[in-house]
């Protein structure tokens, strides 16, 4: 019973979701938006890019960072947007309270929230992909795709994405408009840390040692492996060493990783949440307004 | 029985972030109380009383420092999953809702936090709007509301769910004449058809919380200050009633006043238009019918009357030491 009323408090709070995201303007605008800002978000990167190497996009690095770039999508909506989710009913809306003390699950309701991001996330980081391969020339072939792998990893790090938000939410409870710059923070570290744009062997050695505790860094890795696993063996022969700092570690060894690292945040994360909001119940922050 | 809500000893205590930024401030005293179901029960103070303290830990929304506070028996510290199922809450003045959808989206989704069939609900929306005289709006999106109607809105809301207890946190305030009235009259005729439903009101307005409450608690500074019926709220001010009368012209005035329970008695002639105008001033009421009568008996019409009692505005201000506005 209980599980049927979360799911109903999901359902539900995706269709708000679905409503606050998409309802601002009319459909033909909305799609041009979604299609329009990823893209444009990637071509500043793209441009960078191109004007250190002299337009050299042949390279395996530029399929290497534009994949890394568009899926980082992911890591920055989902931790920025349960965060916002909060900070907007509670501040802008005004509504935190009454959804609060609905007889739901509030942390199901944020799950929900979280879930249209991550939707929307996907058609941007889908549409990104697309205009790279088609336009930029970006290493991804299908009938290259290793796709029992990239199912795993979609699965494994949607989910390690959504608790670590989660965790993120909890503290926004406590913070006012400062949750923003924690989750920006958050989001910073992953963007350096996590082989985003660059290898993590281009770190100092301490800093790799911390990447290699990074969930997001075996997710990233794993996703190229899935999706562009001939620009990645071709980045690996190049170098002819561990070039992306994950070279020794098996698809297996990856996917138990995330997994037990999902498994562990999901704990941490309904900790930090229940923590956080008993906290905040305390101090009288659910209703709290300081932005507007 | 049961009550609605009890609290016992509550207190509720703010500190300041830090020390140098001031005192903790005291907003709820060691508050006992006890809601009958039922009841439209009055909270009644000035800014800064406690009554929105008092409402937020019943309605789950904080903890208390110190003390106890039950709704429908469950304790609202440990037990607050089972009370979010039994009431919901109102508050005036605030202009929430999400702007993007419309009044019947917003309403549609709150119905579906507490499992009401997605049927049901709409039907008692249509029929809610109507009773508020928003049908006009159901499609209109939030943010196009004028400040009362997305009152009235959120005051649909808090009713939709059909809780046992349902708190207002000042419902009509800063709303017109108009808006207010509708609200003051759904919450009777709701209270009519759900007897054992419980309305928990906090008002700074005088006239609503004598008309509209079964029982009231006069709160400052975090302390229950008296809680009674607003009948025996006014007779713990020690003011004599006084009664006003214009008559035909009376051939014996002077009689009136040997009757029982006149402490005063004074009277006027009107040559103009033939009235004598009396004014008792009474001891207690028991005299009323017997004076009534001898005017009567002396062949003289009664064109006016009119009686003066204690207000709650005297109650508080006896209570408060000071007036609301």
């Amino acid at each position: 019973m209980a599980v049927m009323n979360d799911l109903r408090t999901m359902k539900n709070a995706a269709w708000l979701g679905w409503q606050m995201e998409a309802n601002w303007a009319d459909p033909f605008l909305f799609a041009t938006y979604s299609i329009v800002k990823p893209i444009s978000a990637t071509l500043i990167l793209v441009f960078m890019y191109m004007v250190v190497t002299g337009g050299n996009t042949d390279n395996p690095y530029f399929s290497y960072m534009f994949v890394g770039n568009a899926l980082y999508m992911y890591v920055a909506e989902v931790l920025f947007g349960v965060t916002w989710v909060i900070h907007d009913d509670r501040e802008h809306y005004m509504t935190l309270k009454q959804v609060y003390i609905a007889p739901i699950n509030f942390y199901a309701y944020i799950l929900g929230r979280s879930a249209i991001k991550i939707a929307i996330t996907t058609a941007g980081v889908i549409i990104t992909l697309v205009f790279g391969v088609l336009v930029l020339g970006v290493d991804i072939f299908l009938d290259d795709v290793d796709w029992l792998l990239l199912l795993g990893s979609v699965v494994l790090g949607m989910g390690c994405i959504c608790v670590l938000g989660l965790a993120l939410g909890g503290i926004t409870f406590l913070t006012a408009r400062h949750s923003i710059g924690i989750n920006e923070g958050v989001a910073g570290v992953f963007y350096v840390m996590s082989g985003i744009i660059f290898p993590i062997t281009a770190l100092p050695a301490w800093a790799q040692s911390i990447s290699k505790v990074l969930p997001i860094t075996y997710w990233m890795d794993s996703m190229r492996r899935a999706v562009m696993p001939d620009a990645m063996a071709e980045l690996s022969t190049a170098a002819a060493t561990d070039v992306t700092g994950l070279g020794g570690v098996s698809d297996l060894y990856i996917m138990v990783y995330l997994a037990i690292s999902t498994a562990v945040f999901f704990a941490l994360s309904l900790g930090v949440f229940r923590f956080a909001d008993g906290v905040a119940r305390r101090k009288g922050k659910i209703d709290w307004t300081t932005a507007y | 029985m049961e009550a609605a809500v009890e609290t016992k000893s509550l207190s509720r205590v703010f500190e300041p972030k830090k020390k140098k930024e001031g005192k903790s401030v005291t907003a709820l005293d060691s508050v006992d109380l006890r809601i009958e179901g039922g009841e439209l029960f009055g909270l009644l103070g000035p800014n800064g009383a406690g009554k929105t303290t008092l409402l937020k830990i019943l309605s789950t929304l904080l903890l208390p420092t110190s003390g106890k506070a039950y709704v429908a028996g469950l304790d609202v510290e440990s037990q607050f999953s089972a009370i979010r199922q039994k009431i919901n809450m109102v508050s005036g003045g605030e202009i929430s809702g999400y702007g993007l959808l419309t009044v019947k989206e917003n309403l549609w989704m709150f119905s579906q936090f507490y499992g009401i069939k997605s049927k049901v609900a709409l039907q008692r929306i249509d029929e809610m709007l109507k009773d508020f005289g928003l049908s006009e709006k159901k499609d209109a999106k939030v943010r196009t509301l004028s400040t009362g109607e997305r009152q009235k809105m959120n005051v649909i809301r808090g009713f939709i769910t059909d809780p046992d207890i349902i708190f207002l946190d000042e419902p009509t305030l800063g709303l017109d004449v108009n808006a207010s009235r509708v609200i003051r009259s759904y919450m009777i005729d709701w209270l009519k058809d759900h007897p054992t439903k419980t309305v928990v009101l906090t008002t700074h307005y005088m006239v609503e919380a004598d008309e509209l409450c079964d029982r009231i608690a006069i709160i400052d500074n975090g302390r229950i200050l008296a809680c009674d019926t607003p009948e025996r709220l006014k007779k713990m001010v020690k003011m004599n009633t006084t009664l006003s009368m214009d008559v035909t012209r009376l051939k014996d005035a002077a009689v009136l006043g040997s009757f029982s329970g006149v402490e005063n008695f004074t009277f006027t002639e009107d040559g103009d238009k033939g009235l004598t105008r009396l004014r008792f001033v009474m001891r207690d009421e028991s005299g009323v019918s017997d004076i009534i009568s001898a005017v009567l008996s002396q062949g003289s019409r009664i064109e006016s009357l009119q009686k003066t009692e204690p207000t709650l505005e005297d109650v508080f201000i006896k209570m408060v030491g000071k007036g609301l506005e």
